[in-house]
């Protein structure tokens, strides 16, 4: 597995006001995640997991401190940059799979291959692998309401492999689904950090999942406590 | 798969929705076909007045006559090229609830001011040495399937002969067109002579004369010379420019146009809250769905594209169906013989589809720019972390 840093938050600062109260999320948070790493962030509500993994993928700011991606700030790319950022590097996959309704398995998982200049066949060659590898090509013409939740699960983790990103960014994947379900999800991401080697941040409540990953933070109150589970 | 798909599959994903925002649009765009081709129709004739072409009625009313002797005094006032003269008859063919446009002319100086009508070789001395003779447009000719030489009865349902007849027998000596390919055809010219001297009324008398002006700057001296040389007279005249008797005739029957564009209006205001209503909702429902596009890298003016192209579509889709209803209604319409008779030029005119494109357009923008630009500023975490 590679060593290179993947990202390094240096004292990054994060708080928004609710109200007329300013709520203090992160304040001189720093880590560093390598590349080829499958990390698990856990902690309970309120602690900042969700905000961590929204900075990492370029969709929050940091109220201060720098977010390096190997090497280069991207807190002060522009919002169209961090948009191309967001699609050539990142598959985000969320609890609730957020699939379009109108849109067949094929289709959904076609979704980020419109921001990359490919023919129809180059599309539909890497949609076709992206499902056989979560094991649902025979299902690419369903229409998500025909499919169960670990199946959309597996066409949501399709579309965020697709396009070959550098590493996942997983909120809580497993948290709407049942724990055969759920296994079946961990394995596949396993696999895709195993195999294919990326790299994956998985915020989770469950200690079961985290099990799967190599490295395990728990973040209390905006700040890590680590623990290794590659041993 | 396209950014197309897309827009078309968010279009379509409300079935019912998508059926009654459309039926909304149809009704609108139904309306302002039918009633703007109506509006043409109405308005056809002024826009095809010649500038210098002068129209001079008795004061009273202009269905009141003027004495045949005031056609050689306007003829003598400076500024004047060309005089001539026209009754109307009240004609019929066959059917007196269906009446058609029937003048009693000065045939030689009528053709010489109504230049836009084309005769065929020979057909103008035919006409005029025909005591009987009477040129008919294409399109009526068309609707009763009249060629040159047949015989027609023509009867009136004001004058009468001195043998209590009403019908006038005339032979068809030509067929003409208009110079204009999209002007009226649908009347009938006779001569003069052959009607005066066979009506009952008297004989010296004429419906109104037609003038033209050297150049059309002169048109309001000779107009005001013409009205003050009769002016306190038995019969005092009025004189305008063909184009404002055009339009004041068309007033009497009410302003059509404001009645036309009142309705259209409502009718479009109405559509305007419903579909930008509905186009807010529907993009508010995908709140969710926009926000994950944007999380896996859409850019927002991409986003902002997409959410107008639907709107842009859907004010595409239900006002095309509407203007495509419009255009069988009216030609429907214009195929029956009564209104083709009344409204000659009821056609759905290209000015009209034109006009009715751009409406669509910015209907798609007005109602669509605001959910647009709604989806664009979306904050993707407020939107993700919703429910």
């Amino acid at each position: 597995m590679s060593q290179k840093q993947l990202f390094e938050l240096n004292n990054v600062n994060k708080s928004f006001t609710k109200g007329k109260e300013e709520i203090t999320i992160f304040n001189g948070l720093n880590m560093s995640i390598k590349e080829g790493e499958f990390l698990a962030i856990m902690g309970p509500s309120g602690s900042g997991k969700t905000t961590l993994l929204n900075l990492l993928g370029g969709v929050d700011r940091p109220t201060a401190g720098d977010i390096l991606f190997r090497g280069s700030p991207i807190n002060n790319l522009s919002e169209g940059q961090l948009s191309k950022w967001r699609a050539e590097h990142i598959g985000f996959i969320f609890q609730f799979y957020n699939l379009m309704p109108m849109l067949n398995a094929a289709r959904n998982v076609e979704l980020p291959l419109l921001l990359k200049k490919l023919s129809r066949s180059q599309r539909r060659n890497s949609v076709d692998t992206a499902l056989k590898l979560v094991g649902l090509e025979a299902r690419a013409g369903h229409q998500p309401s025909e499919l169960s939740g670990g199946q959309q699960q597996r066409v949501a983790i399709a579309r965020a492999i697709v396009s070959d990103p550098t590493f996942l960014l997983c909120d809580e994947p497993t948290g709407d689904l049942d724990r055969a379900t759920a296994v079946e999800i961990l394995e596949i991401l396993q696999l895709l950090n195993r195999e294919f080697g990326k790299t994956i941040v998985m915020v989770t409540h469950d200690p079961a999942a985290a099990e799967y990953a190599s490295r395990c933070l728990h973040l209390d109150k905006g700040e890590f406590i680590e623990k290794d589970l590659a041993a | 798969m396209t950014d197309t798909y897309l827009v078309l599959k968010n279009l379509t994903r409300n079935k019912l929705r998508l059926v009654l925002n459309c039926f909304a649009i149809l009704i609108a765009f139904l309306l302002f076909g039918a009633l703007g081709s109506l509006q043409h129709a109405f308005t056809a004739g002024i826009e095809l007045s010649a500038d210098n072409r002068l129209i001079v009625v008795n004061k009273i009313n202009f269905t009141q006559p003027l004495p045949i002797a005031y056609v050689n005094k306007v003829r003598a006032i400076d500024g004047i090229s060309k005089v001539t003269h026209a009754n109307w008859f009240g004609a019929y063919y066959q059917d007196a609830r269906r009446p058609m446009v029937g003048l009693a002319v000065d045939g030689d100086s009528y053709l010489d001011i109504y230049d836009n009508i084309l005769l065929s070789d020979g057909g103008r001395e035919a006409w005029l040495k025909e005591r009987q003779g009477v040129i008919v447009g294409e399109r009526m000719a068309h609707m009763h399937g009249w060629k040159v030489g047949d015989r027609i009865p023509i009867s009136s349902n004001i004058f009468s002969q001195a043998d209590g007849s009403t019908v006038w027998d005339m032979v068809i000596s030509d067929i003409f067109r208009d110079k204009e390919p999209s002007a009226d055809t649908n009347f009938l010219l006779f001569h003069y002579k052959y009607f005066i001297e066979t009506q009952t009324f008297g004989k010296d008398w004429v419906g109104w004369m037609i003038l033209t002006t050297e150049d059309s700057s002169l048109n309001e001296r000779v107009a005001k010379a013409i009205d003050t040389n009769f002016a306190n007279s038995s019969t005092e005249t009025d004189t305008s420019t063909e184009k404002a008797f055009n339009r004041s005739f068309l007033e009497q029957v009410g302003s059509i146009g404001l009645i036309i564009t009142s309705v259209i209006f409502a009718a479009f205001f109405t559509i305007l809250l419903i579909v930008g209503n509905s186009m807010a909702l529907s993009i508010r429902e995908r709140t969710r769905e926009i926000a994950v596009l944007k999380t896996i890298g859409f850019a927002a003016p991409r986003i902002f594209g997409m959410v107008l192209a639907e709107s842009i579509s859907l004010a595409l889709i239900g006002g095309l169906l509407g203007l495509g209803v419009a255009v069988m209604l009216i030609n429907g319409a214009s195929s029956n013989p009564q209104l083709q008779s009344m409204l000659p030029n009821l056609i759905v005119p290209p000015s009209i589809l034109i006009q009715a494109l751009g409406y669509m357009l910015a209907l798609g923008l007005i109602t669509g720019i605001f959910p647009a630009l709604r989806a664009m500023r979306l904050n993707t975490i407020d939107a993700l972390n919703r429910g």
